[in-house]
């Protein structure tokens, strides 16, 4: 028998159930089932970072069904809709049920002995002829912390290659970046739980009601219960979020430094410093001072277009509250100042003293589930244990530990970030890469060239995923890989909470666990450590879990406490959990001292505007020993204006029925009918200015590409238009509509995180019969309006009643 | 005419002369490595800021009447070789532009000792903010040749 408890697809986060800052959050059980289990496995959700703990619904070696674990800290039961719906995918028809190689320019079966022999042939190969310096690793923030940490191992002390990043690069490289250069290391401070105490919450460029939806029940929750917490939100859209702020700031594009200066400023004129905190914990308020002073309520609202009396409003809550929770996502991660800006909102928390305590905390948000592993792990440009590149003590460590030589690890300078590995694959210095579960053709920014390196004849691509992605279609070699609930493994969410996700159910045809994937290439490749031992001393995800425990100890990210059988009995567990804290620990830094001494800390600090390293000479000279720095930045204007050729502001982002390029989500049937298409959203102004009505084609063109959309017109400001990336071609190759063919290749100086949030366009209205665009221009406009155009036949183009609408009563730009 | 700082009107052309030819040379490396996005952005916000230096220096001119020094143009063509094409082109362009700005640290702490001399709470104050950023133009190049350096010279393109 089938059970839906609700109904998430129009009421989004279910049923309130209110509760004030004195009692706890009630539990709430969500389920959905299109049959009735035989039994019940223990798992977790990956289809954001939130990491909703779940019990996974198995009837005849299938999964009917998924149900909230109501003990879990996480979620206490509930389920949003990505988590209810999301598991449908598991079952689709068109995995990838064994490996492909590519054989005469098509992509052919083959077993899995001749692949890996392949990608063993090839590799072997290439570090011969050109060094491990040409084999480059592009991972996920989906797989599991025990697969991620032996890639960083096999990369790290099986090659020496300093080329292994993930696309957590691009969703959550500022959350780290942005921890380190203040606190000294990565880890959150807050907890969950702080949401549900706290007077104040602060949304710095993070829809959270779209992307986190029970994150965001939690909160509603709050707001309906007594003694509801204030909300700023700083959006320059009209989100679900900012609906429901007390003060919603609208900031253009690329401004989030002038803006928050202007508040940290306001809340030093009302006085309400903490100066016996900075004094004992914190080095660099007078500089910080120094900064902010030129950002008056004025000067911010010409810079930033947010009038000053808004300012004003929002500085005098964030002066006044007694606690205050901070959440920071894209808005500020893929935007101008990436790192600059969102140090500020842990420059805010520090001047007012909200650290540490109860009900006050700073939650730099992840975007993926398990994007916290690839950073902890080192599979995304770090070092494993946030251990420091710069710093020898931290190398030595490493090469104990894994028994290999201390110049085995490539340690000379930051491992290399993703935009610069696909950099080096565009010259031709990486001869080969190994992507898994994650979509670059579709994901990473101006995708014309994205295209035109995966298709390189020098470039060997092997693509590890599920499903044919638009990326699968251009690689040398497919492995198709088992995914969440046919594999077991843990992962960590923004809250550093950990949790275990267990095999349900057997992955479809040949298809493998990445950690099998890994473990066998280890094995081809006869790995040695310096005693001649296999490199890879584990064998299965628990003997995994215990490696990476021993890489833990002593670090701030300590598992030593943690076991399998610890992780099923009924919720995560945030770590550090040692002998000192056996059961976790919810918030760091209650006693004020952060993991900044020179001999501990994960970094020695960027140049916000450069990115140059600070030289370990120079931190040891001011050695801040446990002191969080403050460090200020002034505003930069965005790389790329609008101008008279491209007039418009594009911004993109997110939806909350999909995750990433739709590969699971565009798969469950009710999340697709949802959200079944891209769209240009535009405000009123600019569509009468271009002659566009609602569900018009337009066109919209930057400099490095076009697409072809459907008009949304309201709920966003002049001068900007905002298009969801989720959309490739996998289910729609009729037209371009992937937002990234028109976005920048650009990133922040220090997390080198891409800017997706703007970009300067035009649009115009876009009749496919009449407005053939001249071929070789616009090459895939030429078939997409030939596709229209046949497909539609006698028909208007701009027909407005003949495509799929959205199955739900909510906004779908929301 | 007060013979206080006479040499100081020298060293004001020197560092000028050499301000101009750093941003001449950023400007050219930005363009020829614009595949290079981060160099291309970076260079030239640093050519920014050393147009900011050569304005800051125009009241210290009028003062101590510059003599322009030809020395810079010479400099220029012994130090800067680029902008050459690319992994190694890319190091040996930064390694140029390294040195360039070296040039242009030792002219302001030359200039910053005479003015602690002078007593010249203008010229010290011009001196200290330029060197600030000069010192994060050298860190900037040295921190991205120690990142190209290795894929540069040991791997093949
Ligand atoms: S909030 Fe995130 S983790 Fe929770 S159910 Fe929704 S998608 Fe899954």
């Amino acid at each position: 028998m089938a059970t839906e408890t609700r109904d998430s697809i129009n009421d989004i986060w279910g049923a309130r159930t209110p509760h004030g800052p004195d009692t706890p959050w009630p539990e709430r059980v969500d389920e959905h089932t299109t049959d009735t289990p035989e039994r019940w496995v223990r798992g977790t959700c990956v289809l954001c970072s939130n990491g909703c703990g779940l019990d996974i619904g198995v009837r005849d070696g299938r999964i009917v069904g998924v149900r909230g674990l109501a003990s879990d800290v996480t979620n206490k039961g509930r389920l949003g809709p990505k988590g209810l719906h999301g598991w449908q995918a598991n079952n689709s028809e068109d995995r990838l049920r064994t490996p492909l190689i590519r054989r005469d320019g098509r992509l052919q079966e083959a077993s899995w002995d001749e692949a890996m022999d392949l990608i063993v042939r090839r590799s072997r190969e290439i570090v011969e002829r050109h060094t491990s310096g040409a084999m480059g690793f592009y991972t996920s923030g989906q797989l599991f912390l025990e697969e991620y940490y032996t890639l960083a191992v096999i990369g790290k002390a099986g090659l020496g290659t300093p080329h292994m990043d993930g696309n957590t690069r691009l969703c959550t490289a500022t959350a780290a970046a942005a921890l380190k250069e203040s606190f000294g290391s990565d880890g959150q401070p807050g907890a969950y739980e702080d949401l549900d105490v706290t007077d104040t919450i602060l949304h710095v460029g993070h829809n959270i009601a779209s992307q986190q939806t029970v994150l965001w029940a939690r909160i509603l929750d709050r707001l309906a219960g007594p003694n509801p917490p204030k909300l700023v939100v700083i959006d320059p859209r009209r989100t679900f979020t900012a609906e429901k702020a007390t003060v919603h700031l609208a900031p253009r594009v690329g401004t989030n430094v002038a803006l928050l200066n202007g508040l940290i400023r306001l809340v030093i004129e009302a006085g309400a410093v903490d100066h016996a905190f900075l004094d004992a914990h914190t080095l660099g308020y007078d500089e910080l001072r120094r900064t902010v002073e030129t950002y008056t309520p004025e000067r911010v609202e010409t810079l930033t277009g947010v009038p000053a009396n808004e300012l004003r409003r929002a500085g005098e809550i964030l002066a006044t509250t007694r606690t205050l929770v901070s959440t920071v996502l894209q808005g500020v991660y893929q935007s101008m100042q990436a790192t600059a800006a969102a140090v500020q909102v842990n420059n805010l928390h520090l001047v007012r003293g909200l650290i540490g305590k109860p009900g006050s905390g700073i939650l730099q948000m992840n975007g993926q589930p398990t994007a916290q592993n690839t950073r902890e792990t080192g599979a995304d440009g770090d070092l494993p244990g946030f251990r420091n590149w710069d710093n020898p003590e931290h190398i030595r460590q490493l090469a104990r530990l894994w028994n290999v030589p201390f110049d085995k690890i490539p340690h000379w300078s930051p491992p290399t970030h993703a935009m610069q590995i696909w950099r080096y694959c565009e010259t031709g210095s990486i001869k080969f890469l190994w992507i898994q579960a994650t979509n670059p053709a579709v994901s990473l920014p101006d995708l014309g060239r994205v295209r035109r390196i995966l298709q390189k004849e020098d470039l060997f691509v092997v693509v590890q995923d599920a499903f044919m992605t638009e990326t699968a279609r251009y690689a040398d070699v497919v492995l198709p890989a088992a995914i969440w609930g046919e594999k077991t493994g843990t992962f960590t969410n923004v809250s550093r909470t950990v949790h275990i996700s267990c095999q349900a159910v057997e992955p479809p045809g040949e298809a493998r666990s990445d950690l099998d994937i890994f473990l066998d290439y280890a094995r081809r490749m006869d790995f040695r450590d310096q005693d001649g031992q296999p490199l890879i001393k584990w064998h299965d995800p628990e003997s995994t879990f215990e490696a990476w425990k021993a890489c833990t100890r002593g670090r701030p990210c300590d598992y030593t406490g943690l076991t399998y059988e610890k992780l099923l009995a009924g919720s995560g567990i945030p770590w550090p959990v040692n002998d000192e804290h056996p059961d976790g620990t919810l918030r760091l830094y209650t006693d004020g001292v952060f993991p900044t001494s020179a001999e501990y800390a994960e970094t020695y600090g960027q140049d916000f505007d450069t990115g140059a390293s600070v030289t370990p000479e120079e931190y040891r000279a001011n050695d801040p020993r446990g002191r969080a720095l403050i460090k200020p930045a002034e505003h930069q204007e965005p790389h790329e204006v609008p101008d008279d050729e491209y007039p418009l502001w594009l911004t993109t982002g997110r939806q909350v029925y999909h995750f990433h390029t739709r590969t699971k989500t565009g798969r469950a049937r009710a999340l697709a009918e949802a959200a079944p298409d891209a769209f240009v959203q535009l405000s009123e102004e600019d569509a009468a200015r271009h002659g566009i009505a609602q569900d018009d084609w337009v066109l919209v063109e930057s400099r490095r590409g076009a697409i072809i959309e459907r008009a949304l017109i309201g709920n966003v400001e002049p001068g900007l238009v905002f298009v969801p990336w989720h959309y490739g071609s996998w289910d729609d190759p009729s037209r371009p509509r992937a937002a990234n063919e028109l976005t920048l290749t650009e990133w922040d100086p220090v997390s080198k995180q891409p800017h997706f949030k703007y970009a300067a366009v035009r649009i115009s209205r876009y009749d496919a019969r009449a407005a053939l665009p001249p071929k070789g221009l616009l090459g895939r406009a030429v078939d997409a309006a030939r596709s229209l155009v046949g497909s539609q036949d006698e028909q208007s183009t701009t027909e407005r009643s003949e495509f799929p609408r959205p199955k739900t009563t909510q906004r779908v730009d929301g | 005419m007060n013979t206080r700082g006479m040499h100081v009107g020298n060293y004001l052309g020197l560092v000028h002369g050499s301000e101009t030819r750093l941003v001449d040379a950023l400007t050219k490396v930005s363009e020829h490595h614009g595949d290079e996005p981060d160099v291309f952005q970076t260079c030239q916000l640093l050519a920014r800021w050393s147009r900011g230096h050569i304005e800051q220096l125009a009241p210290l001119v009028e003062k101590y009447r510059e003599q322009r020094n030809p020395e810079p143009d010479a400099l220029e063509k012994a130090l800067f070789h680029g902008p050459r094409s690319g992994g190694l082109g890319l190091v040996r362009d930064l390694h140029d532009l390294w040195l360039l700005a070296n040039e242009v640290q030792l002219c302001w702490t030359v200039l910053e000792q005479a003015a602690q001399a002078l007593r010249d709470e203008e010229l010290e104050g011009v001196c200290q903010n330029c060197a600030r950023e000069t010192k994060r133009q050298v860190k900037f190049f040295l921190t991205r040749i120690k990142q190209a350096a290795p894929q540069a010279l040991v791997v093949a393109e």
